[in-house]
């Protein structure tokens, strides 16, 4: 008895510390996964659940990149349970995004060297915009700051698939970058 | 190099995820190339933009409070062997450790539970807990500066080692501080240093734990622990940076420490 409960108050206290400090992060993924908040805020907290039952075999990776894995384990399974892959954003709502053909490799004239100016929604709305493997490669590394072995490890693919998913996402970002609405020169 | 190799290498030059060799082919080639010297100044561009919209969502506080709601509650402190001698430990936790009675019997009991468990485990504990504790908001540095010789004088008087401030800035690791801390009750020094968003909190005291002579190596709530003693001093080098990153560090630490043919 002594031992169990010695193990469950320290496990609930080592889980908080190194738990609560990633909720940030693991919201915004879910944002640009889930595609909107409610959803998003139940596969946050189904994450911390499930991280918290496996807590004890925890061994590693870092924390942020084991939970992180753990959500997109979370949102897959939601996915899967509801048969369909995507589901309608409110992260992209507005705005015909998704007709610019982000697939095509801007040409190089002289106005597409430049990068325009973009808000902060504009951004969220185009990164949301991205079919899903890009948009998850962008957002584990633009916004949750992992490595590409971190990010390798929460996709579930080799390093070499991170780089090029990577690639071709900032190509496509930047392509609907430049013909977004609203951007100035 | 052609460009469709570049193509996909530049990012990773512009993410540092290159070595210097290739980091040196990819730059190379982007000086002879008017084409990828567009892309790369793009995407430079484009990442600049997406870190200065600061995209991180916040995640409202109804969900943290719901999460919260949802764990367990660490309903006694746990205290260490080393509290019984030294009553002066700092406590993060120091609100629940005054408690009533009965958690102060638990207290005691759940103490016992301690013994079987190694001293330097406890200490690597805590050690980590204080970087946690570092990376709240405010909590990190004490003293902010990037000039080594400014950060060693400031600990004077505080606590009783010198502790060794290199400046790693050329090797990648940039030095942003010291703090004084506590680990095991007492006061330790600790000096900051940064790669990419990752913080690494190097703590250096009188020896804490056992003589190791060699880096021990360790991962303890996710967060990469390497302990190491060296001129009689302990060092702990805590980072959520990988391990192999954070091998790197401590190799480098160790390096300027000991310069070739110094000793």
């Amino acid at each position: 008895m002594t031992g169990d409960a010695y193990d469950e108050h320290d496990k609930a206290r080592r889980f908080r510390d190194a738990a609560m400090p990633h909720l940030d992060d693991l919201y915004t993924l879910a944002r640009y996964l889930m595609r909107n908040a409610a959803d998003a805020e139940d596969a946050v907290q189904e994450c911390y659940l499930r991280a918290l039952r496996h807590f004890d075999s925890y061994r590693g990776p870092a924390m942020k990149p084991w939970l992180l894995t753990i959500l997109r384990n979370v949102c897959n399974a939601e996915f899967a349970r509801r048969g369909r892959h995507e589901i309608p954003t409110d992260l992209a709502e507005e705005g015909a995004t998704a007709e610019v053909p982000m697939w095509q490799e801007s040409h190089a004239t002289p106005e597409a060297a430049l990068l325009r100016q973009q808000n902060g929604d504009t951004i969220r709305r185009l990164v949301a915009a991205l079919p899903a493997p890009f948009r998850e490669a962008i957002v584990l590394r633009e916004i949750n700051d992992l490595s590409y072995h971190e990010i390798a490890e929460v996709a579930g693919v080799p390093v070499g698939t991170v780089m090029s998913r990577l690639a071709r996402a900032r190509s496509m970002l930047r392509a609907a970058w430049n013909g977004a609405e609203g951007a100035t020169a | 190099m052609n460009c469709a190799e570049a193509e996909i290498l530049l990012h990773a030059l512009l993410d540092d995820e290159l070595d210097a060799g290739h980091s040196r082919d990819v730059e190379a080639h982007v000086a002879s190339c008017p084409g990828c010297t567009e892309k790369l100044e793009a995407f430079r561009a484009m990442r600049a933009a997406m870190a200065s919209a600061n995209l991180k969502e916040a995640a409202p506080a109804s969900l943290r409070a719901r999460i919260e709601a949802s764990l367990p509650v660490p309903s006694a402190r746990i205290i260490p062997l080393s509290k019984f001698s030294r009553p002066s430990r700092r406590s993060f936790f120091g609100g629940f450790a005054v408690g009533s009675v009965a958690s102060a019997a638990l207290a005691a009991t759940l103490a016992l539970a301690v013994f079987r468990t190694d001293l330097d485990r406890s200490v690597a504990d805590d050690v980590v807990s204080a970087h946690i504790r570092s990376l709240q908001a405010g909590h990190l540095m004490d003293v902010v500066t990037s000039d080594q010789h400014t950060v060693k004088p400031w600990f004077d008087g505080k606590v009783d080692v010198a502790p060794p401030v290199v400046d790693l800035t050329a090797q990648g690791f940039t030095l942003l501080g010291g703090r004084l801390d506590y680990i095991d009750g007492e006061p330790v020094a600790s000096v900051i240093y940064q790669r990419r968003k990752h913080v690494i909190n190097l703590f250096v005291a009188q020896r804490l734990g056992a003589e190791h002579a060699t880096v021990t190596t360790r991962t303890i709530q996710g967060y990469n622990v390497r302990h190491w003693t060296a001129q009689g001093l302990d060092f702990w080098a805590v980072s959520d940076l990988d391990g192999e990153e954070l091998g790197e560090f401590v190799q480098k630490i160790s390096a300027a420490l000991h310069p070739p043919g110094s000793s």
